[in-house]
């Protein structure tokens, strides 16, 4: 080898370049700042504004039949609906664990995915479930209910 | 006039035209190769140098880098599985369709009418799953020859982005067939995605703050698994996920060269002994000129201030020993394609979970854990062991033991012994909080916040934590702790794999076997 001399500067390894070099460093930060910015914002393309989900209000029919406190699952729809004496109201059935659907069962309702268990009223009884199952917005219309299965409403709300 | 020699004979034209048409092909092969055949010691550099493909290997490569035990061809093993799935998987595009009313039968049209469709796409589901098999154990041996030290450890964190883009491509492609594994496997992925809202719904700040709920619906274009999902699935699967790790990939090939080749001990040299005759002995010519070019280029290169000694050329020897790995891969794959097809349930149905609904097997440890806390197990451990994998090199900067299998002290000693802890307490906390519940069985009320803090993936962690502090002061060697938490949570993975695969039954139940499985 033939520079030897850690010490010696040599003149294959160039000045470095002086700190204060203003518009160098300036222009090197705004190249920086452009492309994070440039990053961060082509992520807002993918980010959805508009959600192609169809609406999740809809009418339904109760059976007339329906017995008291019994769940009524309209096909299609992760929502569970129940009569009784001070009127309806509608549980959501989507686990509020990692989003599998439960199923109503005499005691409440369980998730086949991990093993959460709920009373019928939506509070955990047991498993990984953080919080109750959400109970959804119903007004009843004649003998129809609109079910809205984007809108919460707190525990308890019967109509 | 000055008088000139006569012109050399010259051929009638058309004997020259059949001359070149019948020289043609050898003309054709010498011109590809540029260098000529390569069977002496310059022709076999130009081979190498002369390629486009090879050039990213060494002219020369060191005998120690040959031995099977110093990689046991697992970094081969794993590139050749991913061109494996490249080639399968441009050929399944022909065919596939993405989209949510066609592409479930698309795949079964793949399956069941188009000429070796199912074959094809036995192979590339074979080929993935290979290639995390020995993306796993190729990132252990990196780890258990040390092989990360200086002047590498810039490729070992190149390494688990690759690792990341592994799984990612393996995941991605989870969904596309659209039946029911996959809608649910999916349907719980981007709910773990979403799961930081575990702990901003403790804090009760999820309205100002959702960093879960932005990553699900960046994931899923949408707020549940449907065509959005779907399209932006096969484009990550098919496009992006590929381009970046093919980018990744170089890089960390580039680096390898870079950093002087792969590891070996200070002393490998000596190991080896001489090489033998047949083995082409290094420069058979005094070079005629010296160049001083190699003063130009500083720090570390290839061979620099090193003894070429101990190296043979690169053709043969590692070309015909990474076309040996390749071939094995290759045929593992076609073996096991043939033996076992890929699966592929019903159509995908939003209203019924599958029961049990389990994630692609290499997740399976984690969603053990996600079974007590979505944060921690989906999230928060999987950060921490990322995080933890990646420190290794900066953490650890000792010298002992670099290039040696178990090398540092303690050595295998202290990993059969990390190795009985590691796999012990998996087992033991497994064991007991499938036999005892945990915490929400025994307090209904308690603060799921507690449970998120306090459950048998965080439990494991610190045990293996502790254990491995205790190793660096017992040895009072940081390489020492890594080689035990490193052995700790690769006995854990195993262990929870296997759990989350062979015994876990409808409802997440534990059973010993699926023929106890509830019938329904
Ligand atoms: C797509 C995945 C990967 C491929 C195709 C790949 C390929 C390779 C190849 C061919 C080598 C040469 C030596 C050998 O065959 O072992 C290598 C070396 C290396 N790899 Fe990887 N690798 C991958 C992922 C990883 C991961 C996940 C890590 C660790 C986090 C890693 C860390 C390293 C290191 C540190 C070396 C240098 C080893 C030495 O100097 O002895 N790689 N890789
Ligand atoms: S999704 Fe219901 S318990 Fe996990």
């Amino acid at each position: 080898m033939t520079t030897s001399d850690p010490n010696k500067p040599s003149r294959l390894d160039p000045d470095p370049v002086p700190r204060r070099d203003f518009l160098g460093l300036a222009s090197m930060w705004a190249a920086g700042t452009t492309f994070l910015f440039a990053a961060v914002g082509s992520l807002r393309l993918p980010k959805a504004a508009v959600l192609s989900s169809p609406s999740r209000k809809y009418r339904v029919a109760l059976p007339d039949n329906l017995p008291e406190g019994a769940p009524f699952v309209p096909p299609g729809r992760s929502v569970a609906i129940f009569r009784d004496k001070q009127g309806v109201y509608a549980i959501s059935t989507i686990c509020t664990h990692l989003g599998c659907i439960v199923k109503p069962s005499p005691t409440g309702f369980d998730c086949p995915c991990h093993g959460s268990k709920f009373h019928p009223d939506g509070t955990v009884l047991k498993g990984p479930a953080p919080t109750a199952l959400v109970w959804r917005k119903v007004t009843v219309d004649g003998a129809l209910c609109i079910v809205d299965e984007d809108a919460k409403v707190p525990p308890g709300t019967k109509v | 006039m000055v008088a000139t020699k006569p012109p050399p004979e010259k051929k009638p034209a058309i004997r020259r035209f059949l001359e070149n048409l019948r020289t043609t092909p050898k003309q054709v092969r010498d011109t590809a190769l540029r260098g000529g055949k390569p069977n002496t010691d310059r022709t076999r550099s130009t081979f190498v140098f002369g390629n486009v493909f090879l050039h990213l290997h060494p002219v020369r490569t060191h005998r120690w880098s040959l031995k099977w035990a110093t990689t046991w061809g697992l970094g081969i093993a794993s590139f050749a599985a991913f061109l494996i799935t490249l080639i399968t998987g441009v050929l399944l595009m022909f065919y596939y369709k993405p989209h949510v009313e066609v592409a479930y039968d698309s795949i079964k049209d793949i399956a069941f009418v188009v000429p070796t469709g199912n074959f094809i796409r036995n192979i590339h589901r074979w080929a993935a799953n290979l290639m995390v098999v020995t993306v796993i154990l190729h990132m252990a041996r990196a780890f258990y020859t040390a092989a990360y030290r200086a002047p590498r450890e810039f490729n070992w964190l190149i390494g688990m982005a690759l690792l990341v883009l592994t799984l990612g491509l393996s995941f991605t492609g989870y969904l596309l067939p659209w039946d029911q594994l996959a809608y649910w496997a999916i349907t719980i992925g981007a709910n773990i995605a979403q799961s930081p809202r575990e702990v901003t719904d403790a804090l009760g700040m999820t309205d100002a703050f959702d960093p879960g709920g932005l990553q699900k619906l960046l994931l899923l274009g949408s707020d549940t698994v449907g065509e959005e999902a779907l399209i932006r699935f096969y484009l990550l699967h098919v496009m992006i996920l590929p381009l970046a790790l093919v980018g990744v990939l170089s890089v960390h090939f580039w680096r390898i060269r870079k950093d002087g080749g792969l590891v070996r001990p200070k002393d490998a040299d000596q190991r080896l002994g001489p090489v033998a005759a047949a083995d082409y002995p290094v420069f058979t010519e005094a070079p005629k000129k010296t160049y001083q070019l190699a003063a130009v280029v500083r720090g570390k290169s290839g061979a620099v201030g090193r003894g070429p000694e101990n190296t043979v050329p690169s053709m043969p020897h590692l070309f015909y020993a990474e076309l040996a790995v390749t071939m094995l891969t290759i045929a593992l794959c076609v073996g096991l394609a043939m033996l076992s097809d890929a699966p592929l349930k019903e159509l995908a149905n939003p209203q019924v979970p599958e029961n049990p609904a389990k994630a692609p097997w290499y997740f399976l440890g984690l969603q053990e854990l996600v079974a007590y806390s979505a944060f921690m197990g989906g999230v928060g451990i999987p950060a921490i062991v990322l995080l933890g994998l990646g420190l290794i090199p900066y953490l650890d900067r000792e010298k002992e033991g670099t290039g040696e299998w178990f090398g540092g002290p303690g050595g295998k000693r202290l990993v059969l012994q990390a190795a009985c802890v590691g796999f012990a307490s998996a087992i033991a906390i497994e064991w007991f909080s499938i036999k005892n519940g945990w915490l929400r069985e025994w307090f209904p009320n308690i603060k799921q916040l507690w449970i998120t803090a306090v459950n048998p993936g965080t439990v494991l962690t610190a045990i293996y934590a502790l254990y491995s502090l205790w190793l660096v002061k017992k040895y009072d060697s940081t390489r020492s702790g890594a080689l035990g938490l490193f052995t700790c949570f690769l006995c854990g993975f195993v262990v929870l794999t296997v759990v989350g695969t062979y015994f876990r039954g409808p409802n997440w139940d534990f059973y010993w076997s699926p023929a106890d499985w509830p019938v329904h």
